[in-house]
């Protein structure tokens, strides 16, 4: 029971915070929308069972994600600064092309029969995961690893590359 | 030991996916429509989760592949914000409205 009640909170926590993030005019609020959604997702790892996975969430992307993009909102605007009134043509469209795609894949949702596994579910413990991001056998990610090295060091040059001064 | 449905955890985030590309779509900010793209983004990843925790509890396979996706969106963000950064000190403004210099 405490787990639905749990579920439902995160649930609407999301929906609503979600929504304000991108109908609020002022872009630092929006900002702070986004955190809680962030983090509300983070709970909702934690409600499955991964905890790594709600650590790795809320240190990347609320402390680290967050942070870039609220500096470079300071960076690029002005205290007070309010979005211009937007056209309701482009409203309209947009709204139209969410909805629309929104309908169809609830509708596909609804309407197909998920087969849920029997097996008993065990908590991946921290060794099973270094484990499986270390090894070569099969669905194990050694290669996936070292690729997302280098396109982490790739991005680092990049981003000194861009944004230095000339 | 988990009795919600996986229905439920699937309208949560097809609702936080299509709120993204409402945004994607309608906001007018660079930082604002990269926002929206981090919301579309972070929908899939719990989709991926669920997935592998309801449907698949043997394997680990949707565990890593959040994983990954929230390295790659990070970064990912990094860079367009250095990008994002840059077309300010060109142009003075980030919306997107206003940037057409290279448009032809």
């Amino acid at each position: 029971m405490a787990e639905q009640i749990i579920f439902y909170i995160l649930a609407a926590v999301i929906v609503i915070f979600s929504v304000l993030s991108v109908t609020s005019r002022r872009i630092l609020r929006s900002a702070t929308y986004l955190l809680f959604v962030l983090i509300a997702t983070g709970g909702i790892y934690l409600q499955l069972g991964y905890e790594f996975l709600a650590g790795v969430q809320i240190s990347v992307y609320a402390g680290g994600i967050l942070v870039l993009f609220i500096f470079s909102i300071l960076l690029t605007s002005h205290a007070g600064d309010k979005e211009k009134p937007r056209e309701w043509k482009r409203v309209l469209s947009a709204a139209l092309v969410a909805l629309g795609g929104g309908a169809l894949c609830l509708y596909i949702i609804l309407k197909n029969i998920f087969k849920t596994a029997e097996q008993v579910w065990q908590q991946p413990t921290m060794q099973e995961i270094g484990m499986t991001l270390m090894g070569t056998d099969k669905s194990q990610y050694l290669l996936p690893f070292e690729a997302i090295s280098i396109l982490l060091l790739a991005c680092i040059i990049g981003g000194i590359m861009i944004a230095r001064k000339r | 030991m988990n009795n919600i449905p996986l229905e439920a955890y699937l309208i949560v985030s097809t609702i936080m996916f299509f709120v993204g590309v409402y945004g994607f779509l309608a906001r007018r900010n660079l930082l604002t429509i990269l926002m929206s793209l981090e919301l579309m983004l972070n929908a899939v990843d719990m989709n991926f989760a669920v997935f592998n925790r309801i449907l698949f509890p043997g394997q680990l396979d949707g565990f890593f592949f959040t994983l990954f996706i929230i390295g790659i969106s990070a970064a990912e963000t990094a860079l367009a914000i250095a990008i994002i950064i840059d077309i300010y000190r060109n142009v003075k403004n980030i919306f997107v409205d206003d940037i057409n210099k290279m448009k032809y």
